[in-house]
């Protein structure tokens, strides 16, 4: 019998370090990028203030690719650990976008990293700039291949059922990898990392230009993050996520959930600026009329179906998915039933939402009508929070693109560091990019639920038959050594920033220490 | 599917082959950061001595460690049943394992930020578990694949587990644990001695030398517990190499020193055990002659003939039930399609040579004795 606690447990374990992970990813990919491009600047005119922006802005980079090496170890273990049925049933598809990536990214990335950092003395100029970029490039690279993988849990494409494995097996590698889903994701996801990075270097570039320290510095940091930012912001958008989300079923339930839209409209459909939705249905809507139909289905003749027509659907889908559960089960019991195996392959795309009444029936055949009804309303995400979550990335998302706008508008007239207005909104602005990312993603796996891969393989059957002492044990140093570790990097990035960019090839000596930095640094030239 | 140029059989063995090479060489790279991780207490003592251990390993330990990494991605490609079994079985274990690796990348980089006695000493401490824990449990883990692992799998797949943490913790799999740490711990030292001077040194010459020592006792002890000790598992029902990746449809007897049943089967292959003792006792001469060259050939020998002694034996097995043996997963029904085993395969011949190449090129870049005054030219180290 499925343990539910334990589920649940195992889900927040995953939520919680993956979210933990991706406080650190987007500022790699993006800070990467843009030590890249100093670089290059330094490498093309030999300035040497060019060198030195590398030189700070990659020790800060380095603390947090600590962290995200940290907290990045666990992810490539934990679908065997906690999810092992998971692992069993789409390991075939899933675990190779995963070893692709080690292959092609992480071994690029982390091993150039250590040259980054031990090379400056060892290589010319021009071949540590190549290391700089191929460390940028496999950043990209990993963000690609993981969210090849994350786009078929979305959209699980170029696969079927194999009723001699039990498992789903891979029928056509390159739609796997060109699934439509996996590659909004990734233009979408890389450009919310470049956008954190540029909010990044603005913020504590800031943060030195109102205090008048390290002007030249930060006054070059900033043009370039205005600029790269700009770009990255005007991206997010306008290549967001919702161009995949028209592709499947549960990408419908999963827009219609985000709009708290429980009917289907006449095309195209409004946008819900403002609602409060409760379980089954909203009791107060602002509407604007049109936007959503045109965001999402690019067209104006597209119907975007509402909560309540997918649920109909879903319950004419378990029912066909109990069909090809039968001719499964009597291709177990006879494996040259031709029959069945003919009828079967028809089927078996309605199989997972058969698996969907396991939480109520062991044995599906034997579901009744309201067993049906209570798995087809499960297919409901949780429409409060998706609509909320979605309104808050979107909302910071427009507030980055004309914050950009304003500093690279003021770039360009060479009056960026003179204004002290908006110099404090960039300071204050700095955790923005992060809460946007984090609704992001919540909308985006949230919104998955009850899915662990859309339409095949419902969360709860996924997971690993573990005990409630095991996720206790797991889940709780997870969470302290985790908490702490960030505690720590948070309280070691300030001390380098508060030492600034002259000192950041110098050591951080403490409290007492801090005052004699320079004093140090021309006493003690070995350290 | 009958476009896919290599056959099935074919395919399976050449990723049980691939899966030795991703041990070994996660084993031979990051095994002697792990090695070093361990002795970096006992080793160095001063401040600016274990600033030269972690500047040596500091370069080039994160490229080592993806090969634990893409150890674990290819299992799950290539091996998904046994990704799926093992990592959930061994749950606790693992999670002490990850734990102890989760110290090692913040442990370099933050350290050197604070020139505090206390703060260092409790990252060095922190480093040494982030070596040691994993040298060891990998070990015991092994162990335990040759004892059998209590787990089952239902008509559907579903995996059930009968054991707990304590119960890993079995005599055979301590010394197996005790094995990988002295293996690791000498192939470490043989680094340190290879790229430091003075009494840093000195120090892993003679740790070196007693953990070579141990290492060829342990294996040799390992060895008669499982030609004396221990319960082999055989395939007693004819198995289709090319069949369907279903453990569901064998039968499997246990059999008193099975696992050396290959090695009499196929005399050729007692080259990996053979190759095991060599490698400790070249590195013990070695390490006695001070003479890195040999030591260091004898180290990552040693780790070779170890690794392939122990697949080697349980082939075609790759874990064993001790629960319901019939069920235990094979290289022939615990495998991925032959269609995605023939991706992966297009993917490593493309990808693996590349990542050899770079990675021999920063080793060159970074290559030379490790020393204080070294260390003070880097504003980066650690």
């Amino acid at each position: 019998m499925i343990d539910y606690t334990v589920v649940d447990l195992s889900r927040l374990q995953f939520a919680a370090t993956a979210m933990y992970h991706f406080l650190f990813v987007p500022l790699t990919l993006g800070l990467s990028l843009l030590m890249a491009i100093m670089e290059s600047v330094y490498v093309m005119t030999g300035r040497e203030i060019w060198r030195r922006m590398t030189l700070f802005w990659g020790t800060l980079f380095g603390i947090n690719f600590a962290m995200g090496v940290a907290t990045g170890i666990v992810m490539e273990f934990q679908f065997g650990m906690n999810w092992s049925y998971y692992s069993h049933y789409v390991g075939d598809v899933f675990g190779a976008p995963l070893a692709i990536e080690g292959l092609m990214a992480f071994f690029l990335e982390a091993t150039f990293i250590g040259l980054f950092f031990f090379g400056w003395d060892r290589l010319s100029k021009v071949s540590h700039l190549a290391v700089t970029w191929l460390v940028a490039l496999g950043a990209n690279f990993s963000a690609l291949w993981i969210l090849i993988a994350n786009g078929w849990m979305q959209n699980p494409v170029g696969s079927t059922f194999n009723p001699d494995t039990m498992r789903m097996e891979v029928t056509d590698f390159m739609a796997v990898l060109f699934n439509p889903v996996a590659q909004a994701k990734f233009v979408h996801t890389v450009s919310a990392g470049y956008t954190t990075g540029a909010m990044f270097v603005m913020a504590i570039s800031a943060f030195y230009l109102l205090r008048g320290r390290h002007v030249a510095l930060a006054k070059r940091s900033m043009a370039v993050a205005a600029s790269f930012g700009l770009a990255a912001a005007l991206s997010v958008v306008v290549l967001g996520d919702e161009s995949g989300y028209v592709a499947t079923e549960h990408q419908k339930m999963k827009i219609a959930a985000i709009e708290a839209m429980w009917e289907t409209e006449p095309a195209p459909a409004g946008l819900t600026l403002f609602a409060l939705p409760g379980r089954d249905g909203n009791r107060f809507e602002v509407k604007i009329p049109w936007v959503l139909g045109l965001v999402t289905t690019r067209s104006l003749n597209t119907e975007v179906p509402g909560i309540w027509p997918l649920v109909e659907h879903a319950e004419t889908r378990i029912r066909n998915g109990v069909v090809a559960s039968g001719q499964l089960d009597a291709i177990r019991k006879d494996p040259k039933d031709e029959v069945a195996r003919a009828a079967f392959a028809k089927s078996w795309p309605d199989l997972g939402y058969a698996l969907l009444l396991k939480r109520y029936r062991d044995d599906v055949q034997a579901a009744t009508p309201e067993d049906v009804r209570k798995a087809a309303l499960d297919t409901i995400p949780d429409v409060a929070s998706l609509f909320w979550s979605f309104r808050i990335m979107v909302g910071l998302g427009l507030y980055m693109i004309v914050f950009f706008a304003t500093a690279f508008y003021l770039s360009t007239r060479h009056r960026l560091g003179d204004n002290r207005t908006l110099l404090k909104i960039a300071f204050w602005s700095l955790p923005v990019p992060w809460i946007a990312i984090e609704a992001g993603w919540l909308v985006a796996e949230y919104g998955r639920q009850p899915w662990a891969i859309e339409g095949v393989l419902p969360t709860f059957y996924a997971a690993s038959g573990l005990t409630l002492t095991d996720l206790s044990i797991s889940l709780g140093f997870f969470l302290t050594l985790y908490t702490s570790l960030l505690v720590v990097m948070v309280i070691l990035m300030v001390k380098t920033i508060k030492t600034g960019p002259d000192m950041a090839d110098t050591l951080i000596e403490g409290a007492a220490g801090a005052r004699h930095l320079p004093e140090l640094a021309a006493a003690h030239p070995e350290r | 599917m009958n476009t896919i140029p290599l056959d099935y059989e074919i395919l399976r063995l050449i990723w049980w082959l691939l899966l030795g090479v991703l041990l070994i060489g996660f084993a031979i790279m990051d095994g002697y950061d792990l090695g070093v991780g361990t002795l970096l207490p006992f080793v160095a003592r001063t401040d600016p001595e274990r600033r030269i251990l972690i500047n040596l390993i500091g370069p080039t330990w994160e490229g080592n460690q993806v090969w634990l990494i893409l150890g674990g991605g290819a299992i799950f490609a290539a091996w998904p049943a046994l990704y799926a079994v093992s990592f959930s079985g061994f749950y606790l274990a693992m999670i002490t394992i990850l734990l102890a690796l989760i110290l090692r990348p913040v442990g370099f980089k933050f350290r050197g930020k604070i020139k505090d006695a206390r703060w260092r000493a409790t990252w060095d401490w922190a480093l040494f578990v982030g070596g040691f824990v994993p040298a060891l449990i990998f070990g015991v883990a092994v162990g335990n694949v040759l004892l059998g692992v209590p787990f089952g799998l239902d008509a559907t797949m579903r995996i059930s587990y009968a054991g707990n943490f304590f119960g890993l913790l079995r005599p055979f799999a301590l010394l197996s644990g005790l094995l990988s740490v002295a293996m690791l711990v000498s192939h470490g030292a043989a680094v340190i001695a290879a790229r430091t001077e003075g009494d840093v040194a000195e120090r892993a010459w003679r740790y070196g030398r007693q953990a070579a020592l141990a290492t060829l006792v342990l294996f040799l002890l390992a060895g008669l517990w499982v030609a004396v000790g221990l319960d082999g598992y055989v395939v007693t029902s004819v198995q289709n190499m090319a069949g369907p990746s279903n453990p569901l449809g064998k039968t499997v007897a246990l059999q008193a020193g099975g696992w050396l049943a290959n090695y009499g089967l196929h005399p050729w292959t007692m080259i990996a055990p053979a190759l095991g003792v060599a490698g400790t006792l070249l590195a013990y001469v070695g390490f006695g002659a001070r003479a890195w060259k040999r030591t260091l050939l004898g180290t990552t020998l040693t780790i070779v003939g170890i690794i392939s002694t122990v697949g080697l034996a349980i082939f075609p097995f790759l874990l064993p039930s001790s629960l319901n043996p019939a069920v235990s997963l094979t290289v022939w029904d615990a495998s991925s399609s032959h269609l995605t085993l023939f991706v992966m395969l297009l993917a490593t011949v493309i990808f693996l040579p590349l990542v050899l190449i770079y990675t021999a090129w920063v080793f060159r870049v970074m290559r030379g004795t490790v020393t204080a005054t070294s260390i003070g030219r880097n504003p980066n180290a650690y």
